[in-house]
C-alpha cells in the first residue's frame, strides 16, 4: 500500500507493519497470551459510582492471584441514556448500580485508569445498551478499546428499542470502535449472544446468536473478538454447546483473532457461600474442560446485593484456583471438548444460523427478518419484535429442553423425545431456582468444602466520595500484591 | 376503558381484575414481569406486560389508556426504590389514576434487603402495598386475593394500608427462595 488509505479497514489491518507494542496492547492479546501460557483469564463485573472505589477495584483485581483483566460495569442510567439521571444520582450522593460513564469527565475516569490499564491490565467496558454508539465515544475518548453486547443481545432481552434501531446503532458502534485501529489499537468486542435471558434459553440458541453476532462484528471490521455462552444447569449440555461454538467459530470466523469466553451462570444465584463458591468452581472447571479462554465470575454475594470488592477479588481467586485444579487434573494433552456426546446443538445451531445467513447478505437485515419471520424466537423474552411462541423446560437433570420452538427452523433436529409441558407459574419458579436449590444443597451437604477460606485476602479501603468532575489523584503506594505468582506474570508478559 | 372492560370480563372470572405489570425506567429485568404475569393470569386476571425499561411517559401514558384495577411496579436492579417514588408521583397526578391500586415490589435498592423506614416511605408517597424480597409473594397474593373481593374492599386512598403492609416478617413464610419477584 502507498498509504493513500483507499484500501478500507480490513486491508490497512491487514497492511499495518508489525508494530511492536500494538499487538500486544490489545485486549484479545493477553488473552492470547494467557490461553498460551495455560491460563484462564477471570473477570470481574464490576462498577462503582464512586472514581475512587472503582479505581479501587480494578486495583484489587489487577493484583488478586489470578490473571485477571479489569472491568468497568457501566450503570443503569448511562446504559439507557440518561445521563441526567445518572448526574442527578451522583450529585445527591444517591447509589447507583455501575460505573456512571458519561457523568463523570473524562479526566476523572482517565485518573481512575492512570496507571492501573494498560498492555499487562487491559480494561473492558461492560454496559447493556442497546444503542451504545454514545457508551463507545466515551470509552475511546478514555483510551479503552474493548466492550461487549450485540445488536441482538442488548436489544431483545433488554431493551424495548426497535430491534432495526439497535442493529443501525451498533453498526455505527462497530465503525467507531474500529476507529482506534487507526492509531495502531487492536479493538476488541465480544459477542453476549451467548446469555440470552441469563437462564432457560437452551444452547443451540444462544450459540447461534453468539455466532450471528460475532459475523455482523466482523463484517463491521472488527478483527478481534470473543464469543460469550453462559452456564447453564448441566455441565455436560453446556461442554457440547462451548464445543460447538467453538467449532462453529473456526469454521466461520477464521480470519479474526478470536476466543471462547464462558460466563458463571447468569441466573438465580445460591443463596449460600457454599452453594455459590461450588457454582463458580463447576463453571471455571467447565472452562477448561471446554476450551474457554476467558471466565465472567459471580461472587458469593450475587442472590442478595451488588456484591464488594473483597468478594470479587476472592471469586476471582477461587475460580483460578478451580482451574488450575481442574487443568493439572486432566493434564496438558487433553483436547477441550473432546467427551461430549452429540444431542443436536449442533445441528440445531447450523440450522438456525444457515436460516439467518440466508435472508439477507447484510447479517444486520438478516437478524431483522430473521425475528420478524420467527426463524429466531427468545424464550420468554418480552420484547415487540421477538415472537414469544418458543417456551422451555428445565428437565430434573438440568437439561435445557424446548417446550416449544414455534417457527424456528429446529423441529425434530435434536432426539430429546416428546417435548415437556410449557411451564405455570410454579413450574417457572421451579426452573428459575432449580440451579440454587441444587448447589445450596450440595453445599450443605458439603460444609468442608463450603467453608473455604474465611478471610477477605485483600483489603480495600472505602473511597472517599468526590464530586463529579474532580480529577482523582492516582493512590500511593499501589496497594502490594498479595501474591505475586509465577501463573500471574506469565499472562501479564507483554 | 368502558367497552375494553366488557370485552375483557366475558374471557375470565367474574372478579378478574385488569393488570398493568411493569418495570420502571432504568430497569431491563423480565423474568419478575414474566412470572408475575403467569401468577395473575392462573389467578383469572388480564395482564397487559409492558416489559423492560418502561419510560415513566410510556408507562403512565399506557396506564391512563387502559385505566386498570391494579398497577404492579417490579424492580430488581437496585434503582427501584428511587425510581419508583418518581413514577408514582407521576400515576397519582393523574386525576384517573389517583386513587388505582399500585404496589411495588422486588428488590427496589442496592445493598440488599429492605428497611421499614424505606418501605413506609413508598407507602407515604402513594403505594398501597410494598413486597421486598423473600416471602412476599404470598403477601402479593392476599393482597390481590382483597382487590379480587371487589371494589368495597379496595384500600380506600393511597397509604391506606397500615405500614409495614406487605412486608414480610424476617423468616416467615418460606417460599421457595428467589419468590420475592425474583433475580
Amino acid at each position: 500500500m502507498t498509504g493513500s488509505g483507499s484500501g478500507g479497514a480490513a486491508e490497512a489491518l491487514a497492511a499495518r507493519p508489525a508494530a511492536p507494542v500494538a499487538p500486544a496492547a490489545g485486549f484479545g492479546a493477553f488473552v492470547a497470551r494467557a490461553r498460551a501460557a495455560g491460563d484462564l483469564v477471570v473477570q470481574p463485573r464490576m462498577g462503582m459510582a464512586d472514581p475512587l472505589r472503582m479505581r479501587d477495584g480494578l486495583l484489587a483485581t489487577r493484583d488478586a492471584d489470578a490473571v485477571t483483566v479489569g472491568t468497568i460495569t457501566l450503570d443503569s442510567y448511562t446504559r439507557t441514556g440518561d445521563f441526567a439521571a445518572a448526574r442527578r444520582a451522583l450529585a445527591e450522593g444517591v447509589g447507583l448500580n455501575g460505573y456512571p460513564i458519561a457523568a463523570h469527565s473524562a479526566d476523572t475516569t482517565r485518573a481512575v485508569l492512570r496507571g492501573v490499564a494498560d498492555a499487562r491490565f487491559p480494561v473492558q467496558v461492560r454496559h447493556g445498551s442497546a444503542t451504545p454508539e454514545h457508551i463507545v465515544r466515551a470509552l475511546l475518548a478514555l483510551g479503552l478499546d474493548a466492550t461487549e453486547g450485540g445488536p441482538v443481545s442488548y436489544c431483545l432481552p433488554y431493551s424495548r428499542t426497535p430491534l432495526r434501531e439497535a442493529v443501525v446503532s451498533w453498526q455505527r458502534s462497530c465503525e467507531l470502535l474500529l476507529s482506534a485501529a487507526e492509531f495502531g489499537a487492536e479493538p476488541h468486542l465480544e459477542t453476549f449472544g451467548g446469555c440470552l435471558m441469563g437462564q432457560l434459553c437452551p444452547p443451540s440458541l444462544l450459540v447461534a446468536l453468539s455466532v450471528l453476532e460475532a459475523l455482523f462484528f466482523r463484517q463491521h471490521g472488527l478483527r478481534s473478538l470473543s464469543l460469550s455462552y453462559a452456564q447453564q444447569a448441566d455441565p455436560r449440555q453446556d461442554e457440547e454447546a462451548l464445543a460447538v461454538l467453538g467449532r462453529l467459530a473456526g469454521e466461520l470466523l477464521p480470519d479474526t483473532d478470536h476466543h471462547l469466553v464462558l460466563y458463571a451462570y447468569m441466573g438465580v444465584f445460591p443463596r449460600s457461600p457454599g452453594g455459590a463458591r461450588l457454582l463458580l468452581e463447576d463453571a471455571a472447571r467447565l472452562a477448561v474442560r471446554a476450551g474457554a479462554a476467558r471466565l465472567i465470575v459471580k461472587t458469593t454475594a450475587e442472590a442478595h446485593r451488588i456484591p464488594t470488592v473483597g468478594e470479587n477479588v476472592r471469586a476471582l481467586e477461587t475460580a483460578a484456583a478451580a482451574a488450575a485444579d481442574e487443568r493439572a487434573a486432566r493434564g496438558l494433552a487433553a483436547v477441550p471438548g473432546a467427551q461430549v456426546q452429540d444431542t443436536g446443538i449442533e445441528a440445531e445451531a447450523r440450522a438456525l444460523i444457515g436460516a439467518v445467513l440466508e435472508l439477507d447478505a447484510d447479517i444486520g437485515r438478516a437478524l431483522v427478518r430473521a425475528f420478524a419471520a420467527g426463524y429466531l424466537d427468545v424464550p420468554y423474552c418480552l420484547h415487540p419484535d421477538n415472537a414469544g411462541r418458543a417456551r422451555t423446560s428445565l428437565a430434573p437433570d438440568g437439561r435445557l429442553l424446548w417446550s416449544s420452538v414455534g417457527s424456528m427452523p429446529i423441529a425434530g433436529l435434536a432426539d430429546a423425545g416428546p417435548r415437556p409441558p410449557i411451564l405455570g407459574s410454579a413450574g417457572l419458579i421451579s426452573a428459575l431456582s432449580q440451579v440454587q436449590r441444587t448447589y445450596d444443597a450440595r453445599a450443605e451437604a458439603r460444609p468442608a468444602v463450603a467453608a473455604g477460606p474465611d478471610a477477605p485476602r485483600v483489603s480495600v479501603p472505602p473511597g472517599t466520595p468526590v464530586a463529579p468532575g474532580t480529577p482523582v489523584p492516582p493512590r500511593t503506594p499501589v496497594p502490594p500484591r498479595t501474591t505475586p505468582t509465577p501463573r500471574r506474570e506469565l499472562g501479564r508478559t507483554p | 376503558m368502558e367497552q375494553h372492560a366488557v370485552e375483557q370480563h366475558g374471557k375470565a372470572e367474574p372478579s378478574g381484575l385488569d393488570v398493568v405489570v411493569t418495570t420502571m425506567a432504568s430497569d431491563s429485568h423480565t423474568w419478575n414481569l414474566v412470572f408475575l404475569q403467569l401468577l395473575l393470569e392462573e389467578l383469572g386476571h388480564r395482564v397487559i406486560n409492558l416489559g423492560a425499561c418502561v419510560p415513566d411517559e410510556l408507562l403512565v401514558a399506557e396506564c391512563r389508556r387502559i385505566e386498570p384495577d391494579l398497577i404492579v411496579l417490579s424492580s430488581v436492579n437496585g434503582h427501584g426504590f428511587h425510581d419508583g417514588l418518581r413514577v408514582i408521583a407521576a400515576l397519582r397526578a393523574c386525576p384517573e389514576l389517583g386513587r388505582t391500586p399500585t404496589v411495588i415490589g422486588g428488590k427496589l435498592g442496592i445493598a440488599g434487603s429492605g428497611t421499614p423506614a424505606r418501605q413506609q416511605e413508598l407507602m407515604t408517597a402513594g403505594f398501597d402495598g410494598v413486597f421486598e424480597e423473600g416471602g412476599s409473594v404470598l403477601d402479593f397474593h392476599s393482597f390481590i386475593g382483597t382487590l379480587s373481593a371487589g371494589p368495597g374492599a379496595l384500600p380506600a386512598a393511597p397509604g391506606a394500608l397500615p405500614a409495614g403492609a406487605g412486608v414480610s416478617p424476617a423468616g416467615s413464610k418460606a417460599l421457595p427462595a428467589g419468590s420475592g419477584v425474583l433475580l
